[in-house]
């Protein structure tokens, strides 16, 4: 421990928070967790509970892994990573079917399938077995951001074009679908969502030269 | 790195998995009343939706004491009956919670639920439950009869995983609707239940609703569902009817 004294908000730690956000993006630039962004990604409301069950699984684990990375024994280390995961993951949906029953049956197995998710093993194996309690804390919650922001806008795209809704509310007016305008059913199927997070990696390299591999 | 000896990992992998299940227990202990309660108001409120009722269910700031408090006063009786149409002693709801299990029964041995609905003493109408698989998971509904016990009021389907925009179809209202007016008995009184036709159905038969195109596994296990289910209602609604 050579720097006792760190501030809690400096430079190094706020840039845990940013860069998930932008140039180590979980989703576009990673590549992990794509599969539950396929699918629970037809409304917004669903994907919103995910995406903060990913950030209190994502930050819980990081920061308990974080705190036990030096009695872990490093042979069973991914068996004390998974135990963990599953216990949060397990707590997050029990809480989920008592306090949010509906939005629990929308999400059904992907709450489960929280487990599985590249992130957060991802996270745990290369930042908290490293890294101590607080940047573990601020580097979970910024990939939960950086795969939640992701979430939120494909969910955005596809509510909004699929159901013609926000969050549940009507945005298009009814005087589109009398004169002919009709929702667009492939959105609210798994391959659009591919297509839409397809369009956020284009955007996101096309503005970020240094993100293109040749 | 540092190396661990072989004691050191079972003692820690132990008290670790022991923590873990400690506190999940506990967890699973306080929160599994709440969990129980959500299931009987959404059942509570599909009964109620089959007869058009509960309509405000989304809009209410308590949508528990909403629930319970139009179902109390909408479901006026609710019992069981056996494949030869006797009440049999049992809480109507309990069965109707179990009724996934109930249906892996062979049909003679199984209980049947029916819940009755009267708006201010007017004429009663039969809400029975029906289970079913469909292509990727269970399908479930509530089917209300009129009077007669013939003719349906009001039907509601649900699923958990069909197809978007195809299976899913049969938890929406175009599909729903055409069920209401329908009969379940010809007109000879034997039971034919309700046929979901593929390529539109014939508006004149009375037995006979749309299918879904594409969504056509799922029309079927549909079908089968309703029939398997209220074919063991048979003795009961004739019964019923007769007197």
């Amino acid at each position: 421990m050579s720097k006792e004294k760190e501030p809690l908000f400096s430079a190094k730690n706020l840039k845990l928070l940013s860069e998930p956000l932008g140039q180590s993006n979980p989703i576009t630039v990673q590549v992990l967790g794509i599969c539950s962004a396929l699918a629970v990604t037809v409304k917004l409301k669903p994907s919103i509970v995910m995406a903060l069950s990913v950030a209190v699984v994502l930050a819980v684990s990081n920061v308990v892994i974080s705190l036990l990375r030096k009695m872990i024994p490093p042979r069973i280390r991914i068996i004390v990573q998974l135990v963990v995961i599953a216990f949060m993951v397990i707590l997050v949906d029990q809480v989920l079917k008592a306090y949010a029953y509906e939005v629990s049956k929308q999400l059904s197995v992907f709450v489960g399938l929280i487990i599985t998710n590249c992130i957060i093993m991802g996270r745990l194996e290369a930042f908290a077995m490293g890294n101590r309690p607080w940047p573990a804390f601020l580097d979970g919650l910024g990939n939960a951001a950086g795969y939640g922001v992701i979430l939120i806008i494909v969910a955005f795209f596809r509510e909004l074009l699929g159901s013609g809704t926000i969050l549940d509310m009507k945005v298009i007016p009814q005087s589109f679908y009398d004169a002919g305008y009709v929702n667009n059913g492939m959105m609210i199927l798994p391959p659009m969502a591919l297509v839409v997070v397809g369009i956020i990696i284009w955007v996101q390299r096309s503005r970020r030269k240094n993100l293109i591999e040749d | 790195m540092r190396s661990f000896s072989n004691t050191y990992i079972f003692v820690f992998s132990l008290v670790l998995v022991t923590i873990v299940a400690v506190l999940l227990s506990f967890v699973s202990m306080k929160l599994k009343p709440i969990q129980e309660m959500n299931i009987r108001i959404e059942r509570k409120q599909d009964v109620l939706r089959s007869v058009g009722k509960a309509e405000k269910a989304d809009e209410v700031s308590d949508k528990n004491s909403y629930i319970n408090e139009e179902f109390g006063k909408y479901i006026t009786d609710s019992y069981v009956v056996n494949f030869r149409g006797e009440k049999v002693d049992a809480d109507a709801f309990e069965v109707m919670l179990a009724l996934n299990t109930e249906i892996r029964k062979p049909q003679e041995e199984r209980n049947y639920p029916v819940f009755v609905y009267s708006e201010n003493g007017g004429a009663k109408k039969y809400v029975v439950p029906v289970r079913g698989k469909g292509l990727w998971g269970p399908i479930w509904g509530y089917i209300a009869l009129e009077a007669d016990l013939n003719t349906i009021y009001g039907a509601v389907f649900d699923h958990q995983g069909e197809t978007p925009g195809l299976g899913a179809e049969i938890s929406t209202a175009w599909f729903q609707k055409p069920f209401a007016g329908k009969t379940l008995f010809d007109d000879n009184g034997t039971f034919v239940s309700i046929e979901v036709v593929k390529g539109g159905a014939d508006p004149s038969n009375p037995h006979q609703v749309d299918a879904i195109s594409g969504g056509t596994i799922t029309s079927k296990a549909l079908e089968a569902m309703v029939k398997n289910c209220l074919a063991g209602y048979e003795a009961y609604f004739k019964e019923i009817a007769t007197n």
